[in-house]
């Protein structure tokens, strides 16, 4: 064993020798690395920004919260069923919600009606179009994870009442209002002015799906006087015990079909749907992205292993009396094999560290133009590329290391 | 004057060798270098093996040198069987009982002195503290004591020589197996390592010297001459003491 740690001490040393006296040669093969790992890495921290993202958008959604809606989160077939379903009307929320308080042990909270719709938006001379506007009551807050920097969500008083008030997204803020303080100001949508008077934490936005930033909320009251034409709506209901949702589920299903007054032998005319349901969807689709994307940045890694591979074939073949005096000296297969894995190892580990580096400038820089480019580093990533840079090491230099440990010793000394 | 043409008494045999053969194929053809050599080598002895090139020689040295095994034939090394063991084996034998002195020298070009003296004893598992004193005392036996941080382009051939020895020293091996050790020296530079193998062999050591050069072989007290892979003459004592000359 000690014996081993010496031969191991020595290895180093004659790997860092090694590199050094062969300074440009070192530096050409471990820049196959470096990109390699460049490329690996980076992928990687997009993988997780994309992975982050994804998450980010399903927690908008809550996970202790189901949605009624007309059509299921997930695609379907046949969707000539579900055409002719009578839409989710804004009222079933009041419907529930007496119904909640009536059962006991209910694993249902509050219902919370919500309709929507697409408008611009304008102050001064500024305007935001295509903003989502959401009509909903002052219950939303309960069933989301939605949360005000500046000022507050409307109350139940103005909920119920359907005052003029808004609360902005955060990127509506900014657009609307890139030097003043929005609170108190009033917007003007479809030609009616709402009071500003909360504006949301920013969220950051992913792909375009949901995202706080671009939405604007207010009173349904208000929503139904002005937009409720063409809106679509549906009904979100906060349940108690989020480990408990299947249960939750049955009762809203239960209570659905009474709201609905369906008939036993019919089926359900509406669905119920979860995050849970979108994640399986779009898990699918980020794994994809994943595999291959790093496939493909995992070839570039291959390339500058072959490389390895064959400075340290040429190194063997330099060595061989080298090789042979040290077998002279009592060097064992072991200690011959053990040396130049070490070289080609330290040459990949010293790639993939500076190409780590690399990648975390580039990371930073990233980070600092495009602040919505979603990539995300993490210890784990860092870990992982030392890692794969090791064993792209050991494997590249297997093949040449094992041939010059198997070196015939007499043949090796003669070798010039 | 005495002491130096003095013949010291063998002590207990330490290569034993008998009948061995060795054959190569090369190509179509099997090259048969050794024939049936039978040798005995004892502690102390001072031994020179002699022969025109195509005799076995270097096959021979190779042998005794645990490089390589014979075809057939029996080898003992310290009462071992060398014959059959296999590569790790040879390796811990060659480590710890064989000290190489080679015609080039072979020492490795990016270290010190001491990095190429150490680098038996780190093969043999011996602590960095003690590596160091070690190799350090031997360079300085050998007369290297103020090069010990120098590299072999730093060094004459002289002295990269002794370098060498001091190598093969450095474990305390059984034998020193030199192969044409001042084929790369000038005259008087080689009369000098040729000095120090005296020394060394006054001091105890066994010295097997692998020349074809007469002059080199006459510090040896016993000459052994191969021809087409058999034992042509082994005659104990100094060659010159031989009228008859050999043939190269």
């Amino acid at each position: 064993m000690k014996r081993f740690l010496y031969e191991l001490g020595e290895s180093w040393k004659i790997a860092a020798a090694q590199m050094r006296s062969n300074l440009t040669r070192s530096t050409l093969t471990a820049l196959g690395v470096i990109i390699g790992i460049i490329a690996v890495t980076l992928m990687g921290t997009a993988v997780n920004g994309i992975s982050i993202g994804f998450d980010k958008s399903m927690a908008v959604l809550g996970d202790d919260v189901l949605y009624v809606t007309q059509w299921p989160w997930k695609p379907v077939d046949d969707w000539w069923n579900y055409r002719d379903r009578k839409k989710i009307k804004t009222e079933y929320a009041e419907t529930l919600n007496r119904m909640i308080a009536a059962t006991p042990n209910s694993n249902l909270v509050v219902a919370v009606p919500t309709s929507n719709f697409m408008r611009s938006i304008k102050y001064g001379g500024n305007q935001v179009n295509n903003v989502f506007v959401l009509g909903t009551t002052s219950d939303f807050i309960i069933t989301s994870t939605i949360d005000c920097t500046a000022g507050r969500f409307f109350n139940e008083l103005e909920s119920r009442d359907g005052a003029n008030v808004v609360v902005i997204g955060y990127d509506v803020a900014d657009a609307l209002f890139p030097s003043e303080n929005p609170i108190d100001k009033s917007v003007l949508i479809n030609g009616q002015l709402f009071k500003v008077i909360g504006v949301n934490t920013r969220q950051g936005t992913f792909l375009g799906l949901f995202s706080w930033d671009s939405m604007v909320a207010m009173p349904l009251g208000a929503f139904n006087k002005y937009f409720s034409a063409k809106s679509e709506s549906d009904v979100r209901v906060k349940v108690k015990d989020k480990t408990r949702l299947a249960d939750a589920k049955d009762e809203l299903i239960g209570l659905m079909r009474r709201v609905r007054g369906l008939p036993p032998e019919k089926k359900d005319d509406f669905s119920i749907n979860e995050q849970q349901a979108f994640k399986s969807t779009l898990d699918p689709v980020k794994n994809s992205i994943a595999i291959a994307g790093l496939f493909i940045t995992g070839l570039s890694l291959f390339v500058g292993a072959i490389g390895i591979m064959n400075i340290t074939f040429v190194s063997v073949k330099e060595r061989t009396k080298e090789i042979g005096t040290r077998k002279a000296l009592g060097a064992r297969r072991r200690t011959i094999l053990l040396q130049f894995l070490i070289e080609s190892t330290a040459l990949c580990l010293l790639g993939g560290f500076i190409g780590l580096v690399l990648a975390f400038l580039m990371c930073f820089l990233i980070g600092k133009a495009a602040p919505s480019f979603p990539i995300h580093f993490s210890l784990g990533l860092v870990m992982a590329s030392v890692i794969v840079s090791a064993m792209t090491g050991l494997v590249s230099g297997f093949a040449p290391a094992w041939s010059a440990s198997r070196l015939d010793p007499v043949a090796a000394l003669r070798y010039e | 004057m005495e002491t130096r043409n003095s013949i010291r008494p063998p002590g207990p045999v330490v290569i034993d060798i008998e009948n061995i053969t060795k054959e190569y194929v090369m190509g179509e053809e099997v090259v048969r270098a050794l024939r049936g050599v039978s040798l005995q080598i004892r502690r102390n002895e001072y031994l020179a093996i002699m022969g025109p090139s195509g005799s076995g020689k270097s096959t021979l040295m190779n042998m005794l040198g645990c490089l390589d095994t014979p075809s057939a034939g029996r080898y003992e090394f310290n009462g071992k069987n060398v014959a059959e063991m296999d590569d790790d084996e040879l390796a811990a034998v060659r480590n710890r009982e064989i000290g190489f002195v080679f015609q080039t020298f072979n020492l490795l070009p990016r270290s010190t002195s001491l990095r190429n003296v150490e680098l038996p004893l780190i093969y043999a598992g011996i602590n960095p503290d003690r590596r160091v004193e070690r190799a350090a005392q031997v360079l300085a036996d050998v007369g290297l004591g103020d090069r010990i941080h120098h590299k072999p382009n730093e060094l004459s051939g002289g002295q990269r020589q002794r370098v060498a020895i001091a190598r093969a020293l450095v474990n305390g091996p059984s034998i020193i197996l030199a192969d044409e050790p001042t084929g790369n020296l000038d005259s008087k530079t080689g009369e000098e390592i040729m000095e120090l193998f005296e020394n060394l062999y006054q001091h105890g050591n066994t010295i097997i010297l692998v020349t074809h050069e007469r002059d080199i072989a006459a510090h040896a007290r016993r000459t052994v001459h191969l021809r087409d892979g058999l034992i042509e003459m082994d005659h104990v004592g100094f060659i010159a003491e031989l009228d008859m000359p050999l043939a190269r």
